[in-house]
């Protein structure tokens, strides 16, 4: 399968951690993924509304989530953002076969729309430059026009227009 | 049932084929198996003939193998509506690494065009 990726480099992107307050006036921490946040990111998913899932993910039972957790958290690139104690959206880089990375990005429902998906992918994009990523692709589903729109605003661009779902890339790194 | 088994040589496909064997020996559905010039796919049509025969070797029935020339959605239906066909199956599609189902373009075009009732394989 072929991609064309960007030309130009995405960014700046501030890494991890940070901390802002939200649309809601909400104090939200973003940080790195760490071996001790498992738990808690199974808890987010748990409460995940099955109505946001998008093209399969995150499966909807409790070892099924766990299952998927530790095939994206073994050598993928994470980023969790947290409220009052519990992470409310989690955002991840995951290498394909090619050595480029596919990006997934997840908030609660009661956390959307206000500005934490933004915060999320920055500080992802930061993150996965310090990890020495280059080359980032996701797909999304076409009528999805609000995560179309967000994902133009930090950087991708679309780059196979043909497929069932819409796929854009974003470049890191020469 | 007579079913018609599109097949282009994605790994999704085979699968789709693995299945459809096996349901076909529990039902005593008839099963006919049409490969296709499947784009996206790196294996050729001889190659995935071949597979497809070594698949059906193995079952207990006998089933067409035929190949389709041209673009295989619309060769697919155009078969299954000339010869009456009750189902069409092909693969789901693929997971990426992160997991999500990735619809290949052929269950694409069929899904959305199809008269014949389509089952897609998990």
């Amino acid at each position: 399968m072929s991609r064309d990726y960007p030309t130009e480099i995405a960014g700046p992107y501030e890494a991890p951690p940070r901390s802002f307050v939200d649309d809601a006036g909400r104090e939200v921490e973003l940080r790195r993924y760490g071996d001790g946040d498992f738990e808690a990111v199974v808890e987010m998913y748990t409460a995940f509304d099955p109505a946001d899932r998008a093209q399969g993910i995150p499966p909807t039972s409790e070892s099924d989530i766990r299952e998927w957790l530790e095939s994206l958290t073994d050598d993928g690139v994470g980023v969790l953002a947290r409220h009052d104690g519990a992470v409310v959206g989690h955002a991840v880089l995951v290498p394909d076969r090619h050595g480029d990375f596919e990006l997934a990005i997840f908030v609660l429902r009661a956390y959307q729309r206000a500005g934490i998906g933004t915060g999320l992918l920055g500080a992802l994009l930061g993150a996965g430059r310090e990890a020495g990523v280059e080359r980032i692709w996701l797909t999304v589903e076409r009528w999805n026009a609000p995560a179309i729109a967000l994902y133009r605003k930090i950087g991708f661009e679309a780059s196979d227009t043909d497929s069932f779902e819409l796929e854009m890339a974003a470049r890191l790194a020469d | 049932m007579d079913l018609l088994l599109g097949i282009g040589g994605s790994e999704d496909s085979f699968r789709a084929l693995e299945e459809t064997i096996e349901r076909a020996v529990e039902a005593g559905d008839a099963l006919t198996v049409a490969v296709v010039e499947n784009p996206e796919s790196e294996t050729d049509v001889e190659e995935i003939r071949d597979r497809v025969e070594a698949a059906l070797s193995a079952a207990p029935f006998d089933a067409e193998v035929r190949t389709l020339s041209g673009h295989p959605g619309s060769q697919l239906l155009e078969l299954a509506e000339r010869e009456g066909y009750d189902r069409i199956v092909l693969g789901g599609g693929e997971t990426s690494p992160l997991g999500k189902v990735e619809l290949g373009s052929i269950a694409e075009f069929v899904l959305l065009n199809a008269k014949t009732t389509v089952t897609l394989v998990r």
